[in-house]
């Protein structure tokens, strides 16, 4: 089996850069959100569809980022 | 990748597809998601987690000399085996294992270039058997401790100049605007970074594909803050895995000779009580 239908594309989430990458092995297709700065891993989910996959990464990313605290610099 | 200092310490992904069932060879996907393996790895190779098998789950370490030489024994990995690390985020964790690694003196330990991003991208061959190892003997050395610096060290570089530091955090973190990347838990009680640091965060080394960039490319990243290799360079990050990364760049990329990584990072320095912290961007000339 491979990684097949790879797909990288940067959207912004409440302001803050995301990159989710998605991609088919077998009938599964999976998703990683991770911020773009500096890119670390924010959720990793599965569907059927790709579009499925991805709004559960987009759904577990937005939950993380909204915790995240901006200080006054 | 033949101008590097070391271009030995690389390998492509089409190396890999090539020799990936030679004969002692032993394949360890590392990742920050340790989930990541579990949905497809490069047939045969094994998964180390970094959270678990990657340091001391009792204290906060690495791993000991014991402790080390069993995650190699169990994993089928003798003193003259070649190990091929990769992993995600452009190799974090795979260049943490790296530098491990060389800490204990293994002497043929390599980096797929790119990662398993790029192997992914390129629709190459996956795999989700869990290989089960032929137990290996291994004896390793005893620390090189100059590829690691402690806080006493950080300490005196800091107030004497003596070092270079890097950090290699995010500009935001590195300004104190957020005490951890984007979404990621809070695990310091202030922001900033350490006073006289430059800032040069660990992912501009890479390109979109997440290979490395070129040897001229890095030199004159480095260069333009100041970072030449006429000192001794220190590059720390928040727990030492980004920066472990920029110092198999600085130390195998570019052949600087005394660069260390600062494992204890800001989670350490960021959490002492009455350490001096500079917060903004970093000072002119620092």
């Amino acid at each position: 089996m491979r990684a097949e239908d790879y797909r990288e594309r940067r959207i912004q989430i409440d302001d803050w850069p995301v990159t989710l990458t998605s991609y088919r092995v077998g009938d599964v297709y999976h998703c990683k959100a991770d911020n773009v700065s500096p890119g670390a891993t924010l959720a990793r989910t599965s569907g059927v569809t790709r579009q499925q996959a991805e709004e559960k990464a987009i759904a577990r990313a937005r939950e993380l980022l909204a915790r995240t605290r901006r200080q006054p610099v | 990748m033949a101008d590097y200092a070391h271009p030995e310490v690389l390998v492509s992904t089409e190396w890999v597809a090539q020799h990936r069932t030679d004969p002692n060879i032993v394949i360890a996907e590392v990742d920050v998601d340790t989930a990541a393996y579990n949905e497809g790895h490069i047939p045969g190779a094994i998964g180390w987690a970094w959270n678990t098998q990657l340091c001391d789950t009792v204290r906060r370490d690495i791993l000991s000399k014991q402790q080390f030489e069993e995650l190699m024994a169990s994993s089928g990995i003798s003193n003259d085996t070649t190990v091929i690390l990769y992993g995600d985020n452009n190799n974090w964790f795979a260049a943490w294992a790296f530098w491990q690694m060389k800490i204990y003196g293994h002497k043929d330990v390599r980096i797929m270039n790119g990662g398993r991003k790029k192997w992914l991208a390129e629709g190459r061959e996956l795999s989700t058997e869990i290989p089960q190892p032929k137990r290996a003997t291994y004896k390793a050395s005893d620390p090189d401790l100059s590829l690691r610096a402690f806080l006493p060290q950080v300490q005196v570089a800091m107030k004497e100049r003596s070092a270079a530091l890097v950090d290699v955090r995010s500009p935001q973190e590195f300004t104190g605007e957020i005490l951890a990347p984007p979404g990621l838990p809070e695990t310091c009680q202030r922001g900033g970074h350490i006073p006289g640091a430059r800032n040069i965060p660990w992912g501009k080394a890479c390109n979109e594909d997440g290979t490395f960039k070129s040897y001229e490319e890095l030199k004159e990243l480095y260069r333009s803050e100041g970072i030449d290799g006429s000192k001794p360079i220190i590059a720390y990050c928040r727990i030492g895995e980004r920066s472990s990364h920029t110092w198999f760049v600085l130390k195998y990329l570019l052949g600087f000779n005394n660069v260390s990584n600062y494992d204890g990072s800001w989670t350490e320095w960021g959490n002492l009580v009455g350490a001096p912290i500079e917060r903004g961007a970093a000072a002119v000339g620092a």
